[in-house]
């Protein structure tokens, strides 16, 4: 079965999606997420979509699902490097996805996880 | 208004759903429309596809090259022989779902288009059509 890889950075979990993202894995990445966040202890993870040319609702959901589960399992999410318009039609589109910490770029999403792990 | 080309395109799998969006996109390139205009589309294609295949039981995507003058456009047309909507006041209400989704999918992808029309009766199946314009 096809799967997004999860690479893992010291107390952090990095995961770049680089493929079509269909809906069987995006399910998929929730489960596997949720195995390597108990398995490892991480502190972080985060999600680079720079490379996706949509969100829809589904992916959406999935991501705040991703970040809700994470913040269950003491572990903080951060989403980064979305592609300008896919923010904007995520906005149009009514999916604010609240709960969820996003950052520009890969530099920026590990800088407010390191300092939010330094803060606990 | 006239119609330069066309063609049609099965949506009866999931993978069915990423390769509509794919042929969409380069649709939308074609037709000239803006990186904006373009993700929008698609994304509604995306959220059309997903209920064709999850409430209508699958269907066809139909699409057709448009120009109008001066402007060129897309249009597209979900149709599938499902159970159809009966209630089709609550289903475009903002946040409503039937299934497990988010309530987004019907009137986040009318916002994300210039023209949207849905026909729909018990039984008789769904038919939505989309259209963006450059």
């Amino acid at each position: 079965m096809e799967r997004i890889p999860i690479l893992r950075m010291g107390d952090f979990l990095l995961v770049t999606v680089q493929v079509e993202m269909h809906d069987q894995l995006a399910l998929n990445l929730q489960e596997d997420l949720a195995d390597r966040i108990s398995a490892t202890a991480a502190r972080g993870v985060l999600i680079d979509i720079s490379a996706l040319e949509i969100v829809d609702s589904f992916i959406g959901r999935m991501i705040a699902n991703i970040s809700g589960l994470s913040k269950i399992m003491d572990a903080q999410t951060v989403l980064v490097g979305m592609q300008p318009a896919v923010a904007i039609t995520l906005v149009e589109l009514g999916l604010n996805l609240p709960g969820v910490a996003t950052a520009l770029n890969v530099d920026r999403g590990m800088q407010l996880l390191r300092h939010s792990v330094q803060q606990q | 208004m006239k119609v330069t080309d066309k063609g049609t395109r099965p949506i009866r799998t999931e993978q069915d759903i990423v390769l509509a969006r794919q042929a969409c996109r380069k649709l939308a390139q074609d037709c000239g429309l803006r990186l904006v205009a373009q993700t929008k589309l698609v994304t509604a294609v995306s959220e059309l596809a997903r209920n064709t295949l999850v409430y209508g039981g699958g269907g066809d995507l139909d699409w057709e090259m448009l120009e109008d003058g001066v402007r060129r456009g897309i249009r597209i047309v979900f149709s599938d022989e499902g159970p159809g909507i009966p209630d089709l006041q609550l289903a475009m209400t903002e946040g409503w779902t039937s299934g497990g989704g988010l309530g987004l999918g019907l009137t986040g992808a009318k916002r994300l288009v210039n023209e949207f029309d849905l026909e729909t009766a018990p039984g008789k199946g769904t038919r939505i059509s989309i259209t963006q314009w450059t």
